[in-house]
């Protein structure tokens, strides 16, 4: 197992969030977490990139059987996580060229050197696979880019980082259809048995691209709904009201379970 | 006390680093005129330098500390050694600079001459070669690059024409002071027309005269020509002096083009206040490129004197206050005449409850027409207890003016630092990425190779500074 989430509970600012959540992944896998706002998806990944502004309360975060809760934000990515953030932070006065050296730089191990030119010729293949403009290199960090851009940004790091699992939180939303294709692609090309990858979204039209192995509806800090791609196509006919009304179902069942 | 019977000793150094068997000629503690002549003396001078110094002591004493800026009540003037002169048998070798310092060194990756000039070792370089083949380029171009104590027994005309006329020695009591004590420091003088292409570096200077706490640089560009001045070094500059005053005087002539670049990076307890002033003439431009890191207290305020029509003047500022540190510094322009344009940039970064003040002056004569100018000051604060400060003053007698003026200030975000922790960089990386990318504008304008210290200096000083 990959990841393997236990019996997470989670706050933020002192309010609990996440009330629970059970998930697991194989390597190799790509899952989606599907849910309507407000029910604890991005709080999710940014717990597991380790975001000090969200506090776990309790369970366990196991990352190829080690605690990732141990793990520092930067030993989680050099471990092999990524996170595209549904709105990526502007770094003005950083170049995205320098930045993603540095990168690849800290990804070294012992006395290796980084090749910059093949790294570069990398970066360009990439930029150019995601229909990016060259000059990107030269610009500062996110700044100034259109959300589009960003989010094109976001999956290039994913491309040049290769981690081994990449959550993509809300990665489609605001983007058009051809933006969206092209995010997909990426992702798309880094499938394979060393990628996983988590893909959180409100709504199904990014798993047209991306076809998920396992899909996931959390609802209330809890994964109240687990299954096949076709969950997909079910929540898309009846919608996250079905979701809430069965979770009230449930929930009154129990209630009427325990006062027989 | 060292014995005050006599102005000169020889003693054992004690201060800096301890070098055994190695002495240097100092006076005693304070200032009087007996001392100015002593340092007079011993530099073989001409009568009106000695006469300049008198005067200038004369001065230093009326003048009154500043009343504004950096609390400055702490410097004891009577408690400070006003000259110490290596012998010449002084040799200080590579093996006696201490391990960390070397260490220091190599972190910021400074050329091997350079590293040897910084930690004083007085002896023989591979750059002493270097430097005389560029000296002998340069003479074959009439370019005179020296000390201003050979410049005073070989140019003594240059000198007497122009040394101290753009600072007097009565412009300020710091001023004062170092026009009575100066030693070491440049001398550059550019005949018409010579364009210098490769940037004069101090450090190439390595076997004249020390640079000190009193040094004093003249640099004179004569009509249409063109030098880049780089002084001192990005360095850690180790020294136990706990004062540093120098003067700096640019002048440049019509159709000249100047640019003096200096980063410091002062140990903490130096009180560091430099008076930097050009004057520009007609068509001539003047840049100061000025980053202030370390000391105490820096104060320090490059002008440019606008003094005839289409002259330009250019200031970028840079300061980083740490703990205990006051960084007051900005720049002033003075429009004397039409047609003049000028540029104040200062970026400052403020941490561990560190002080940075931009002071500015933008003066326009009454009258002047055509006027362009345009100050923009940012400030970043690393935490919730450092301080930045804007006194941004402008006084402008003309109407046809067009003035600028943007500041800001930002604060490094919880946001920013995550967003490059999750990419693999600690907090410090981090840190220190936002805070090179928040000068990043303005290291461009820095030769190459000055910018690549200037970012790892900053690495340097961000360290552990986190969490």
């Amino acid at each position: 197992m990959l990841l393997e989430i236990k019996n997470l509970t989670a706050s933020v600012e002192g309010k609990p969030i996440l009330k629970g959540v059970d998930f697991s992944l194989d390597a190799g896998q790509t899952h989606a977490i599907m849910g309507p706002n407000g029910s604890g998806k991005s709080t999710l990944a940014n717990i597991l990139m380790g975001n000090p502004e969200y506090e776990v309360t309790g369970g366990s975060l196991l990352w190829n059987g080690t605690d990732l809760l141990g793990l520092e934000p930067h030993e989680r990515a050099l471990a092999g996580l990524f996170l595209s953030y549904q709105y990526p932070v502007e770094i003005p006065g950083l170049t995205v060229g320098k930045f993603l050296k540095r990168a690849a730089e800290t990804r070294l191990e012992g006395e290796e050197n980084l090749n910059v030119g093949s790294y570069l010729k990398e970066i360009r293949e990439n930029m150019e696979f995601l229909e990016m403009d060259r000059n990107f290199i030269n610009r500062y960090l996110n700044t100034g880019f259109s959300g589009g851009e960003k989010k094109r940004m976001e999956i290039l790091q994913m491309l040049m980082f290769k981690p081994r699992l990449a959550i993509l939180d809300e990665t489609d939303s605001g983007l058009d259809i051809d933006a969206l294709r092209v995010v997909s692609r990426g992702v798309n090309r880094l499938k394979g048995p060393g990628f996983s990858s988590i893909i959180i979204t409100h709504y199904q039209r990014i798993l047209d691209y991306v076809k998920p192995d396992r899909v996931h509806v959390l609802y209330d800090g809890r994964i109240v709904e687990s299954g096949g791609p076709e969950l997909v196509n079910e929540l898309e006919k009846k919608g996250y009201e079905w979701i809430k009304k069965q979770v009230r179902g449930e929930v009154s069942h129990e209630q009427s379970v325990h006062s027989a | 006390m060292s014995s005050p019977s006599t102005v000169l000793n020889k003693e054992e150094y004690q201060h800096g680093y301890h070098f055994p068997d190695q002495s240097i000629f100092k006076t005693r503690r304070g200032l009087d005129e007996e001392i100015i002549r002593a340092i007079s003396g011993q530099k073989k001078e001409p009568e009106w330098m000695l006469d300049f110094r008198l005067k200038a002591y004369e001065a230093f004493r009326q003048k009154s500390m500043p009343n504004w800026g950096a609390d400055l009540s702490r410097i004891d003037f009577d408690n400070i050694y006003y000259y110490a002169k290596p012998t010449e048998e002084q040799k200080r070798t590579w093996e006696d600079v201490p391990e960390d310092i070397k260490e220091t060194f190599d972190r910021i990756g400074i050329p091997e001459a350079e590293k040897k000039f910084l930690a004083g070792v007085g002896a023989q370089y591979d750059s002493e070669v270097v430097y005389h083949n560029l000296k002998e380029e340069l003479e074959k171009q009439g370019v005179v690059f020296c000390s201003p104590e050979e410049a005073v027994q070989n140019h003594p005309d240059l000198v007497r024409k122009y040394f101290g006329t753009v600072i007097p020695y009565r412009d300020n009591k710091f001023a004062a002071l170092n026009s009575a004590v100066w030693s070491g420091g440049s001398f550059v003088y550019v005949p018409p027309g010579i364009r210098v292409d490769i940037p004069l570096q101090a450090y190439f200077r390595i076997n004249s005269e020390n640079f000190g706490q009193f040094e004093r640089t003249l640099i004179i560009a004569d009509e249409g020509s063109f030098v880049h001045y780089v002084e001192g070094c990005t360095a850690p500059v180790y020294t136990t002096d706990s004062l540093h005053s120098a003067v700096v005087e640019i002048i440049a002539l019509e159709g000249a083009r100047v640019r003096y670049s200096t980063i410091q990076n002062w140990s903490g307890d130096v009180y560091n206040l430099v008076t930097k002033r050009a004057f520009a003439y007609k068509n001539a431009t003047v840049e100061w490129v000025d980053g202030n890191l370390g000391s105490k207290r820096t104060m320090k305020y490059p002008s440019v004197f606008l003094k005839e029509e289409g002259a330009h003047g250019e200031i970028l500022s840079i300061a980083f206050a740490g703990q205990g540190q006051e960084q007051d510094t900005g720049g002033k322009v003075f429009h004397l005449a039409d047609n003049t344009s000028s540029v104040i940039t200062s970026k400052s970064i403020s941490k561990d409850g560190g002080v940075s003040s931009y002071r500015g002056m933008i003066k326009v004569h009454p009258g002047r027409k055509n006027i362009r100018s345009r100050v923009v000051c940012d400030a970043l604060l690393l935490d919730e207890k450092s301080v930045s400060n804007t006194y941004p003053y402008m006084e402008i007698a003309s109407e046809d003016v067009t003035m600028e003026h943007e500041a800001s200030v930002s604060k490094i975000s919880d946001d920013q630092l995550f967003y490059l922790q999750s990419r693999g960089f600690t907090e410090e990386e981090a840190a220190a990425m936002i805070v090179n990318g928040f000068l990043d504008p303005l290291v461009k304008e820095l030769p190459m190779e000055y910018a690549v210290e200037l970012n790892r200096l900053i690495e340097l000083q961000m360290e552990g500074s986190v969490g």
